[in-house]
């Protein structure tokens, strides 16, 4: 077991007239090695809950466990749980700043107390990880693409070593091929290193490719917590709360409205098609 | 008979018996243009002893209300010390002609010159080489910069950084307020714009307690405001969650129906698209493909190869096809794959 946030409460403000219970008594479990996809409108609490798993923000109330240890106990290595919790911002291109790309990507290492062949070494491993072309390594941030820009902030993180990666909205704003590159490239570190993943997106079909598991906050709550058909059966309750269900999901509602005999527990193309094809054959 | 522009009017006359009718918009497109052909020679006329620009107002008349002709945006690239260092296309030679009334799409990768041909829809930034009209008028003229941009309206991807206000009306009504415009109809159009986003109960809150999709569709408002003719969407709904996403769309959709707003939406979903009159594909600052939605999502391959996509309906059909049910090509939307699945036995 990784990380557990039990009965957690966080309000922003106290004492003030904009006092708001961004959490309100999140209790959760997110096993080590799992891919976990967590969704919810804009202003639902994912990003203050995110942020509370490498402790930038403490919490009001209640308690989150690192592999097994409170990290609000007193005298907790802080530094430690930030080394192994890699959290990748919203936008994260607008924090690069270094001259060029490499010198960017080390600086997580370098702050970590490495020696500068060490943070080359792991710098060079993290950036093929994310699949950067090494012509790029020397030039500035600030002359690629939005795409390889995302990458390199990802990079950074990645080169710290994470043992869980928090990922808000890598994709926002990216192209569809950049879009499915970067999540091809996170799901194949998540099979490779073992690595948990949890993924922000406002993309149920992202969601619903990738994750092992489903979180959706509703108003600071966790409103449902599980796999991907278990949550996706809900469409309707989670269109009221900003939310919806992937396009194939409808689809395959809409048949079975249409009198074909398709299961609509269906959240991915390729299932989508085989049952399909399934349904239309037994009708023969 | 013989013909005049003036005022956004096309005058003709018969010249024996002066009679005159008046054109506006596109009626009678044929008459219009066999004119203008006659008038195009002549540059200047005189008209009620004004001297009229007659080349200018057929342009007016005939034209799309964005048009370009070989745009071309060169920007330059410097080094770290900030010497100039040489020089890069964003755009290269760019040809779009959007009618009034029309709805528009531009999909393109990260870099591909979107965003950059957007800015020049209201003179933020101007053509290096080439052409750009917006409502007939050039938009390199310094003299037309504040028509330009009360003709095209801009809504960019991220609502925080366009709403200023500190309570939504306030926010609204700025625009038309920095336009001249008398403060009782400041008022009317705040109330008429809020209405037509859906936003109106919501015109003394703060915009900062709202989701970001009704924060998107307060911006919206704002543009809505300044009564322009074209709505520009610079991926308005990036950053938004589904429903978000859907609520700014039929918001749009809405202002088409209402208010013949010419709409230019730029996205990078797909889905978004299917209901555009015309999309185009920008690659490397060029525009490499041009058509109905339809047409377009019906080359999967090419558009893969511009790092696109086709929506997740289509692709689903396409699976289907080539598993041997017999599926049109180019279904956009699910009730046309559920109908056509249906439809076998």
């Amino acid at each position: 077991m990784s990380i557990k946030l039990e009965h957690l409460n966080y309000v922003y403000s106290q004492g003030t007239a904009y006092e708001k219970h961004a959490l309100k008594d999140i209790c959760l479990e997110i096993p080590h090695g799992e891919f976990v996809g967590l969704i919810g409108h804009t202003g639902s609490g994912k990003s203050t809950l995110i942020q509370h798993l490498n402790g930038l923000v403490k919490a009001t109330s209640g308690a989150l466990y690192y592999e097994g240890r409170n990290i609000y106990e007193e005298g907790y290595p802080m530094r430690e749980l930030r080394n192994q919790v890699g959290l990748v911002f919203q936008y994260p291109e607008h924090q690069l700043f270094e001259v060029d790309v490499m010198t960017d990507v080390c600086f997580g290492p370098k702050n970590q107390g490495l020696s500068p062949e060490e943070c080359k070494a792991r710098a060079l491993e993290a950036l093929k990880l994310v699949g950067l072309k090494e012509k790029y390594y020397k030039a500035s941030p600030f002359e690629l693409s939005g795409g390889q820009k995302r990458r390199v902030a990802i990079a950074g993180v990645l080169a710290m070593r994470p043992k869980v990666l928090v990922l808000d909205e890598p994709t926002a704003g990216l192209d569809p091929k950049g879009r499915d590159d970067i999540l091809d490239q996170i799901a194949y570190l998540h099979k490779q290193s073992d690595l948990t993943v949890i993924l922000v997106s406002h993309s149920m079909e992202d969601i619903a490719r990738y994750a092992d598991r489903i979180i959706v906050m509703n108003k600071g709550q966790v409103q449902y917590n599980g796999k991907p058909v278990e949550v996706f059966a809900h469409y309707k309750e989670l269109e009221k709360i900003g939310l919806a269900a992937p396009q194939v999901t409808y689809i395959m509602h809409d048949l079975k409205e249409q009198g074909l005999d398709v299961k609509t527990n269906i959240t991915t193309i390729e299932e989508a098609a085989e049952e399909i094809m399934h349904a239309l054959e037994k009708r023969k | 008979m013989c013909g005049i522009y003036q005022n956004g009017i096309a005058h003709f006359f018969y010249l024996k018996d002066r009679q005159s009718i008046s054109l506006s918009g596109f009626l009678e497109e044929t008459i219009a243009a066999k004119m203008g052909i006659a008038l195009a020679k002549k540059e200047m006329i005189t008209y009620n002893r004004k001297r009229v620009n007659v080349k200018a107002g057929w342009r007016r008349l005939f034209m799309g209300m964005v048009q370009t002709e070989r745009l071309v945006y060169e920007y330059e690239k410097r080094d770290e010390e900030g010497n100039v260092i040489g020089m890069s296309r964003a755009i290269d030679g760019v040809d779009i002609d959007v009618k009034e009334g029309q709805f528009i799409a531009i999909l393109g990768h990260n870099g591909s010159g979107k965003s950059t041909l957007a800015k020049h829809m209201n003179a933020i930034l101007v053509p290096t080489e080439g052409t750009m009209w917006v409502d007939g008028k050039d938009t390199k003229d310094p003299e037309n910069l504040w028509e330009v941009r009360q003709s095209a309206g801009m809504v960019f991807q991220n609502p925080d950084n366009q709403i200023i206000g500190t309570v939504v009306e306030e926010d609204v009504g700025f625009g038309p307020e920095n336009l001249g415009v008398p403060t009782d109809e400041i008022w009317s159009r705040v109330e008429e714009s809020l209405k037509a986003v859906g936003m109106i109960e919501y015109r003394h809150h703060s915009p900062n307690k709202l989701s970001g999709g009704q924060k998107q569709r307060v911006a919206i408002a704002g543009v809505v405001a300044m009564e322009p003719k074209c709505i520009v969407l610079d991926e308005p709904t990036a950053m938004l969650d589904p429903v978000g996403r859907k609520e700014v769309l039929k918001t749009v959709q809405k202002l088409r129906e209402k208010k013949h707003v010419t709409v230019i939406l730029i996205t990078h979903y797909m889905e978004e698209v299917v209901d555009a009159d015309q999309v185009y594909v920008m690659d490397h600052g060029h525009v490499v493909m041009k058509g109905s939605p339809r047409e377009v999502f019906a080359q999967v391959d090419k558009l893969k190869e511009y790092r696109l996509d086709v929506p997740q309906v289509t692709v689903l059909s396409d699976l289907l096809r080539k598993k041997g049910l017999e599926i049109p090509a180019g279904i956009l939307k699910k009730e046309e794959l559920v109908d056509a699945i249906c439809r076998l036995n």
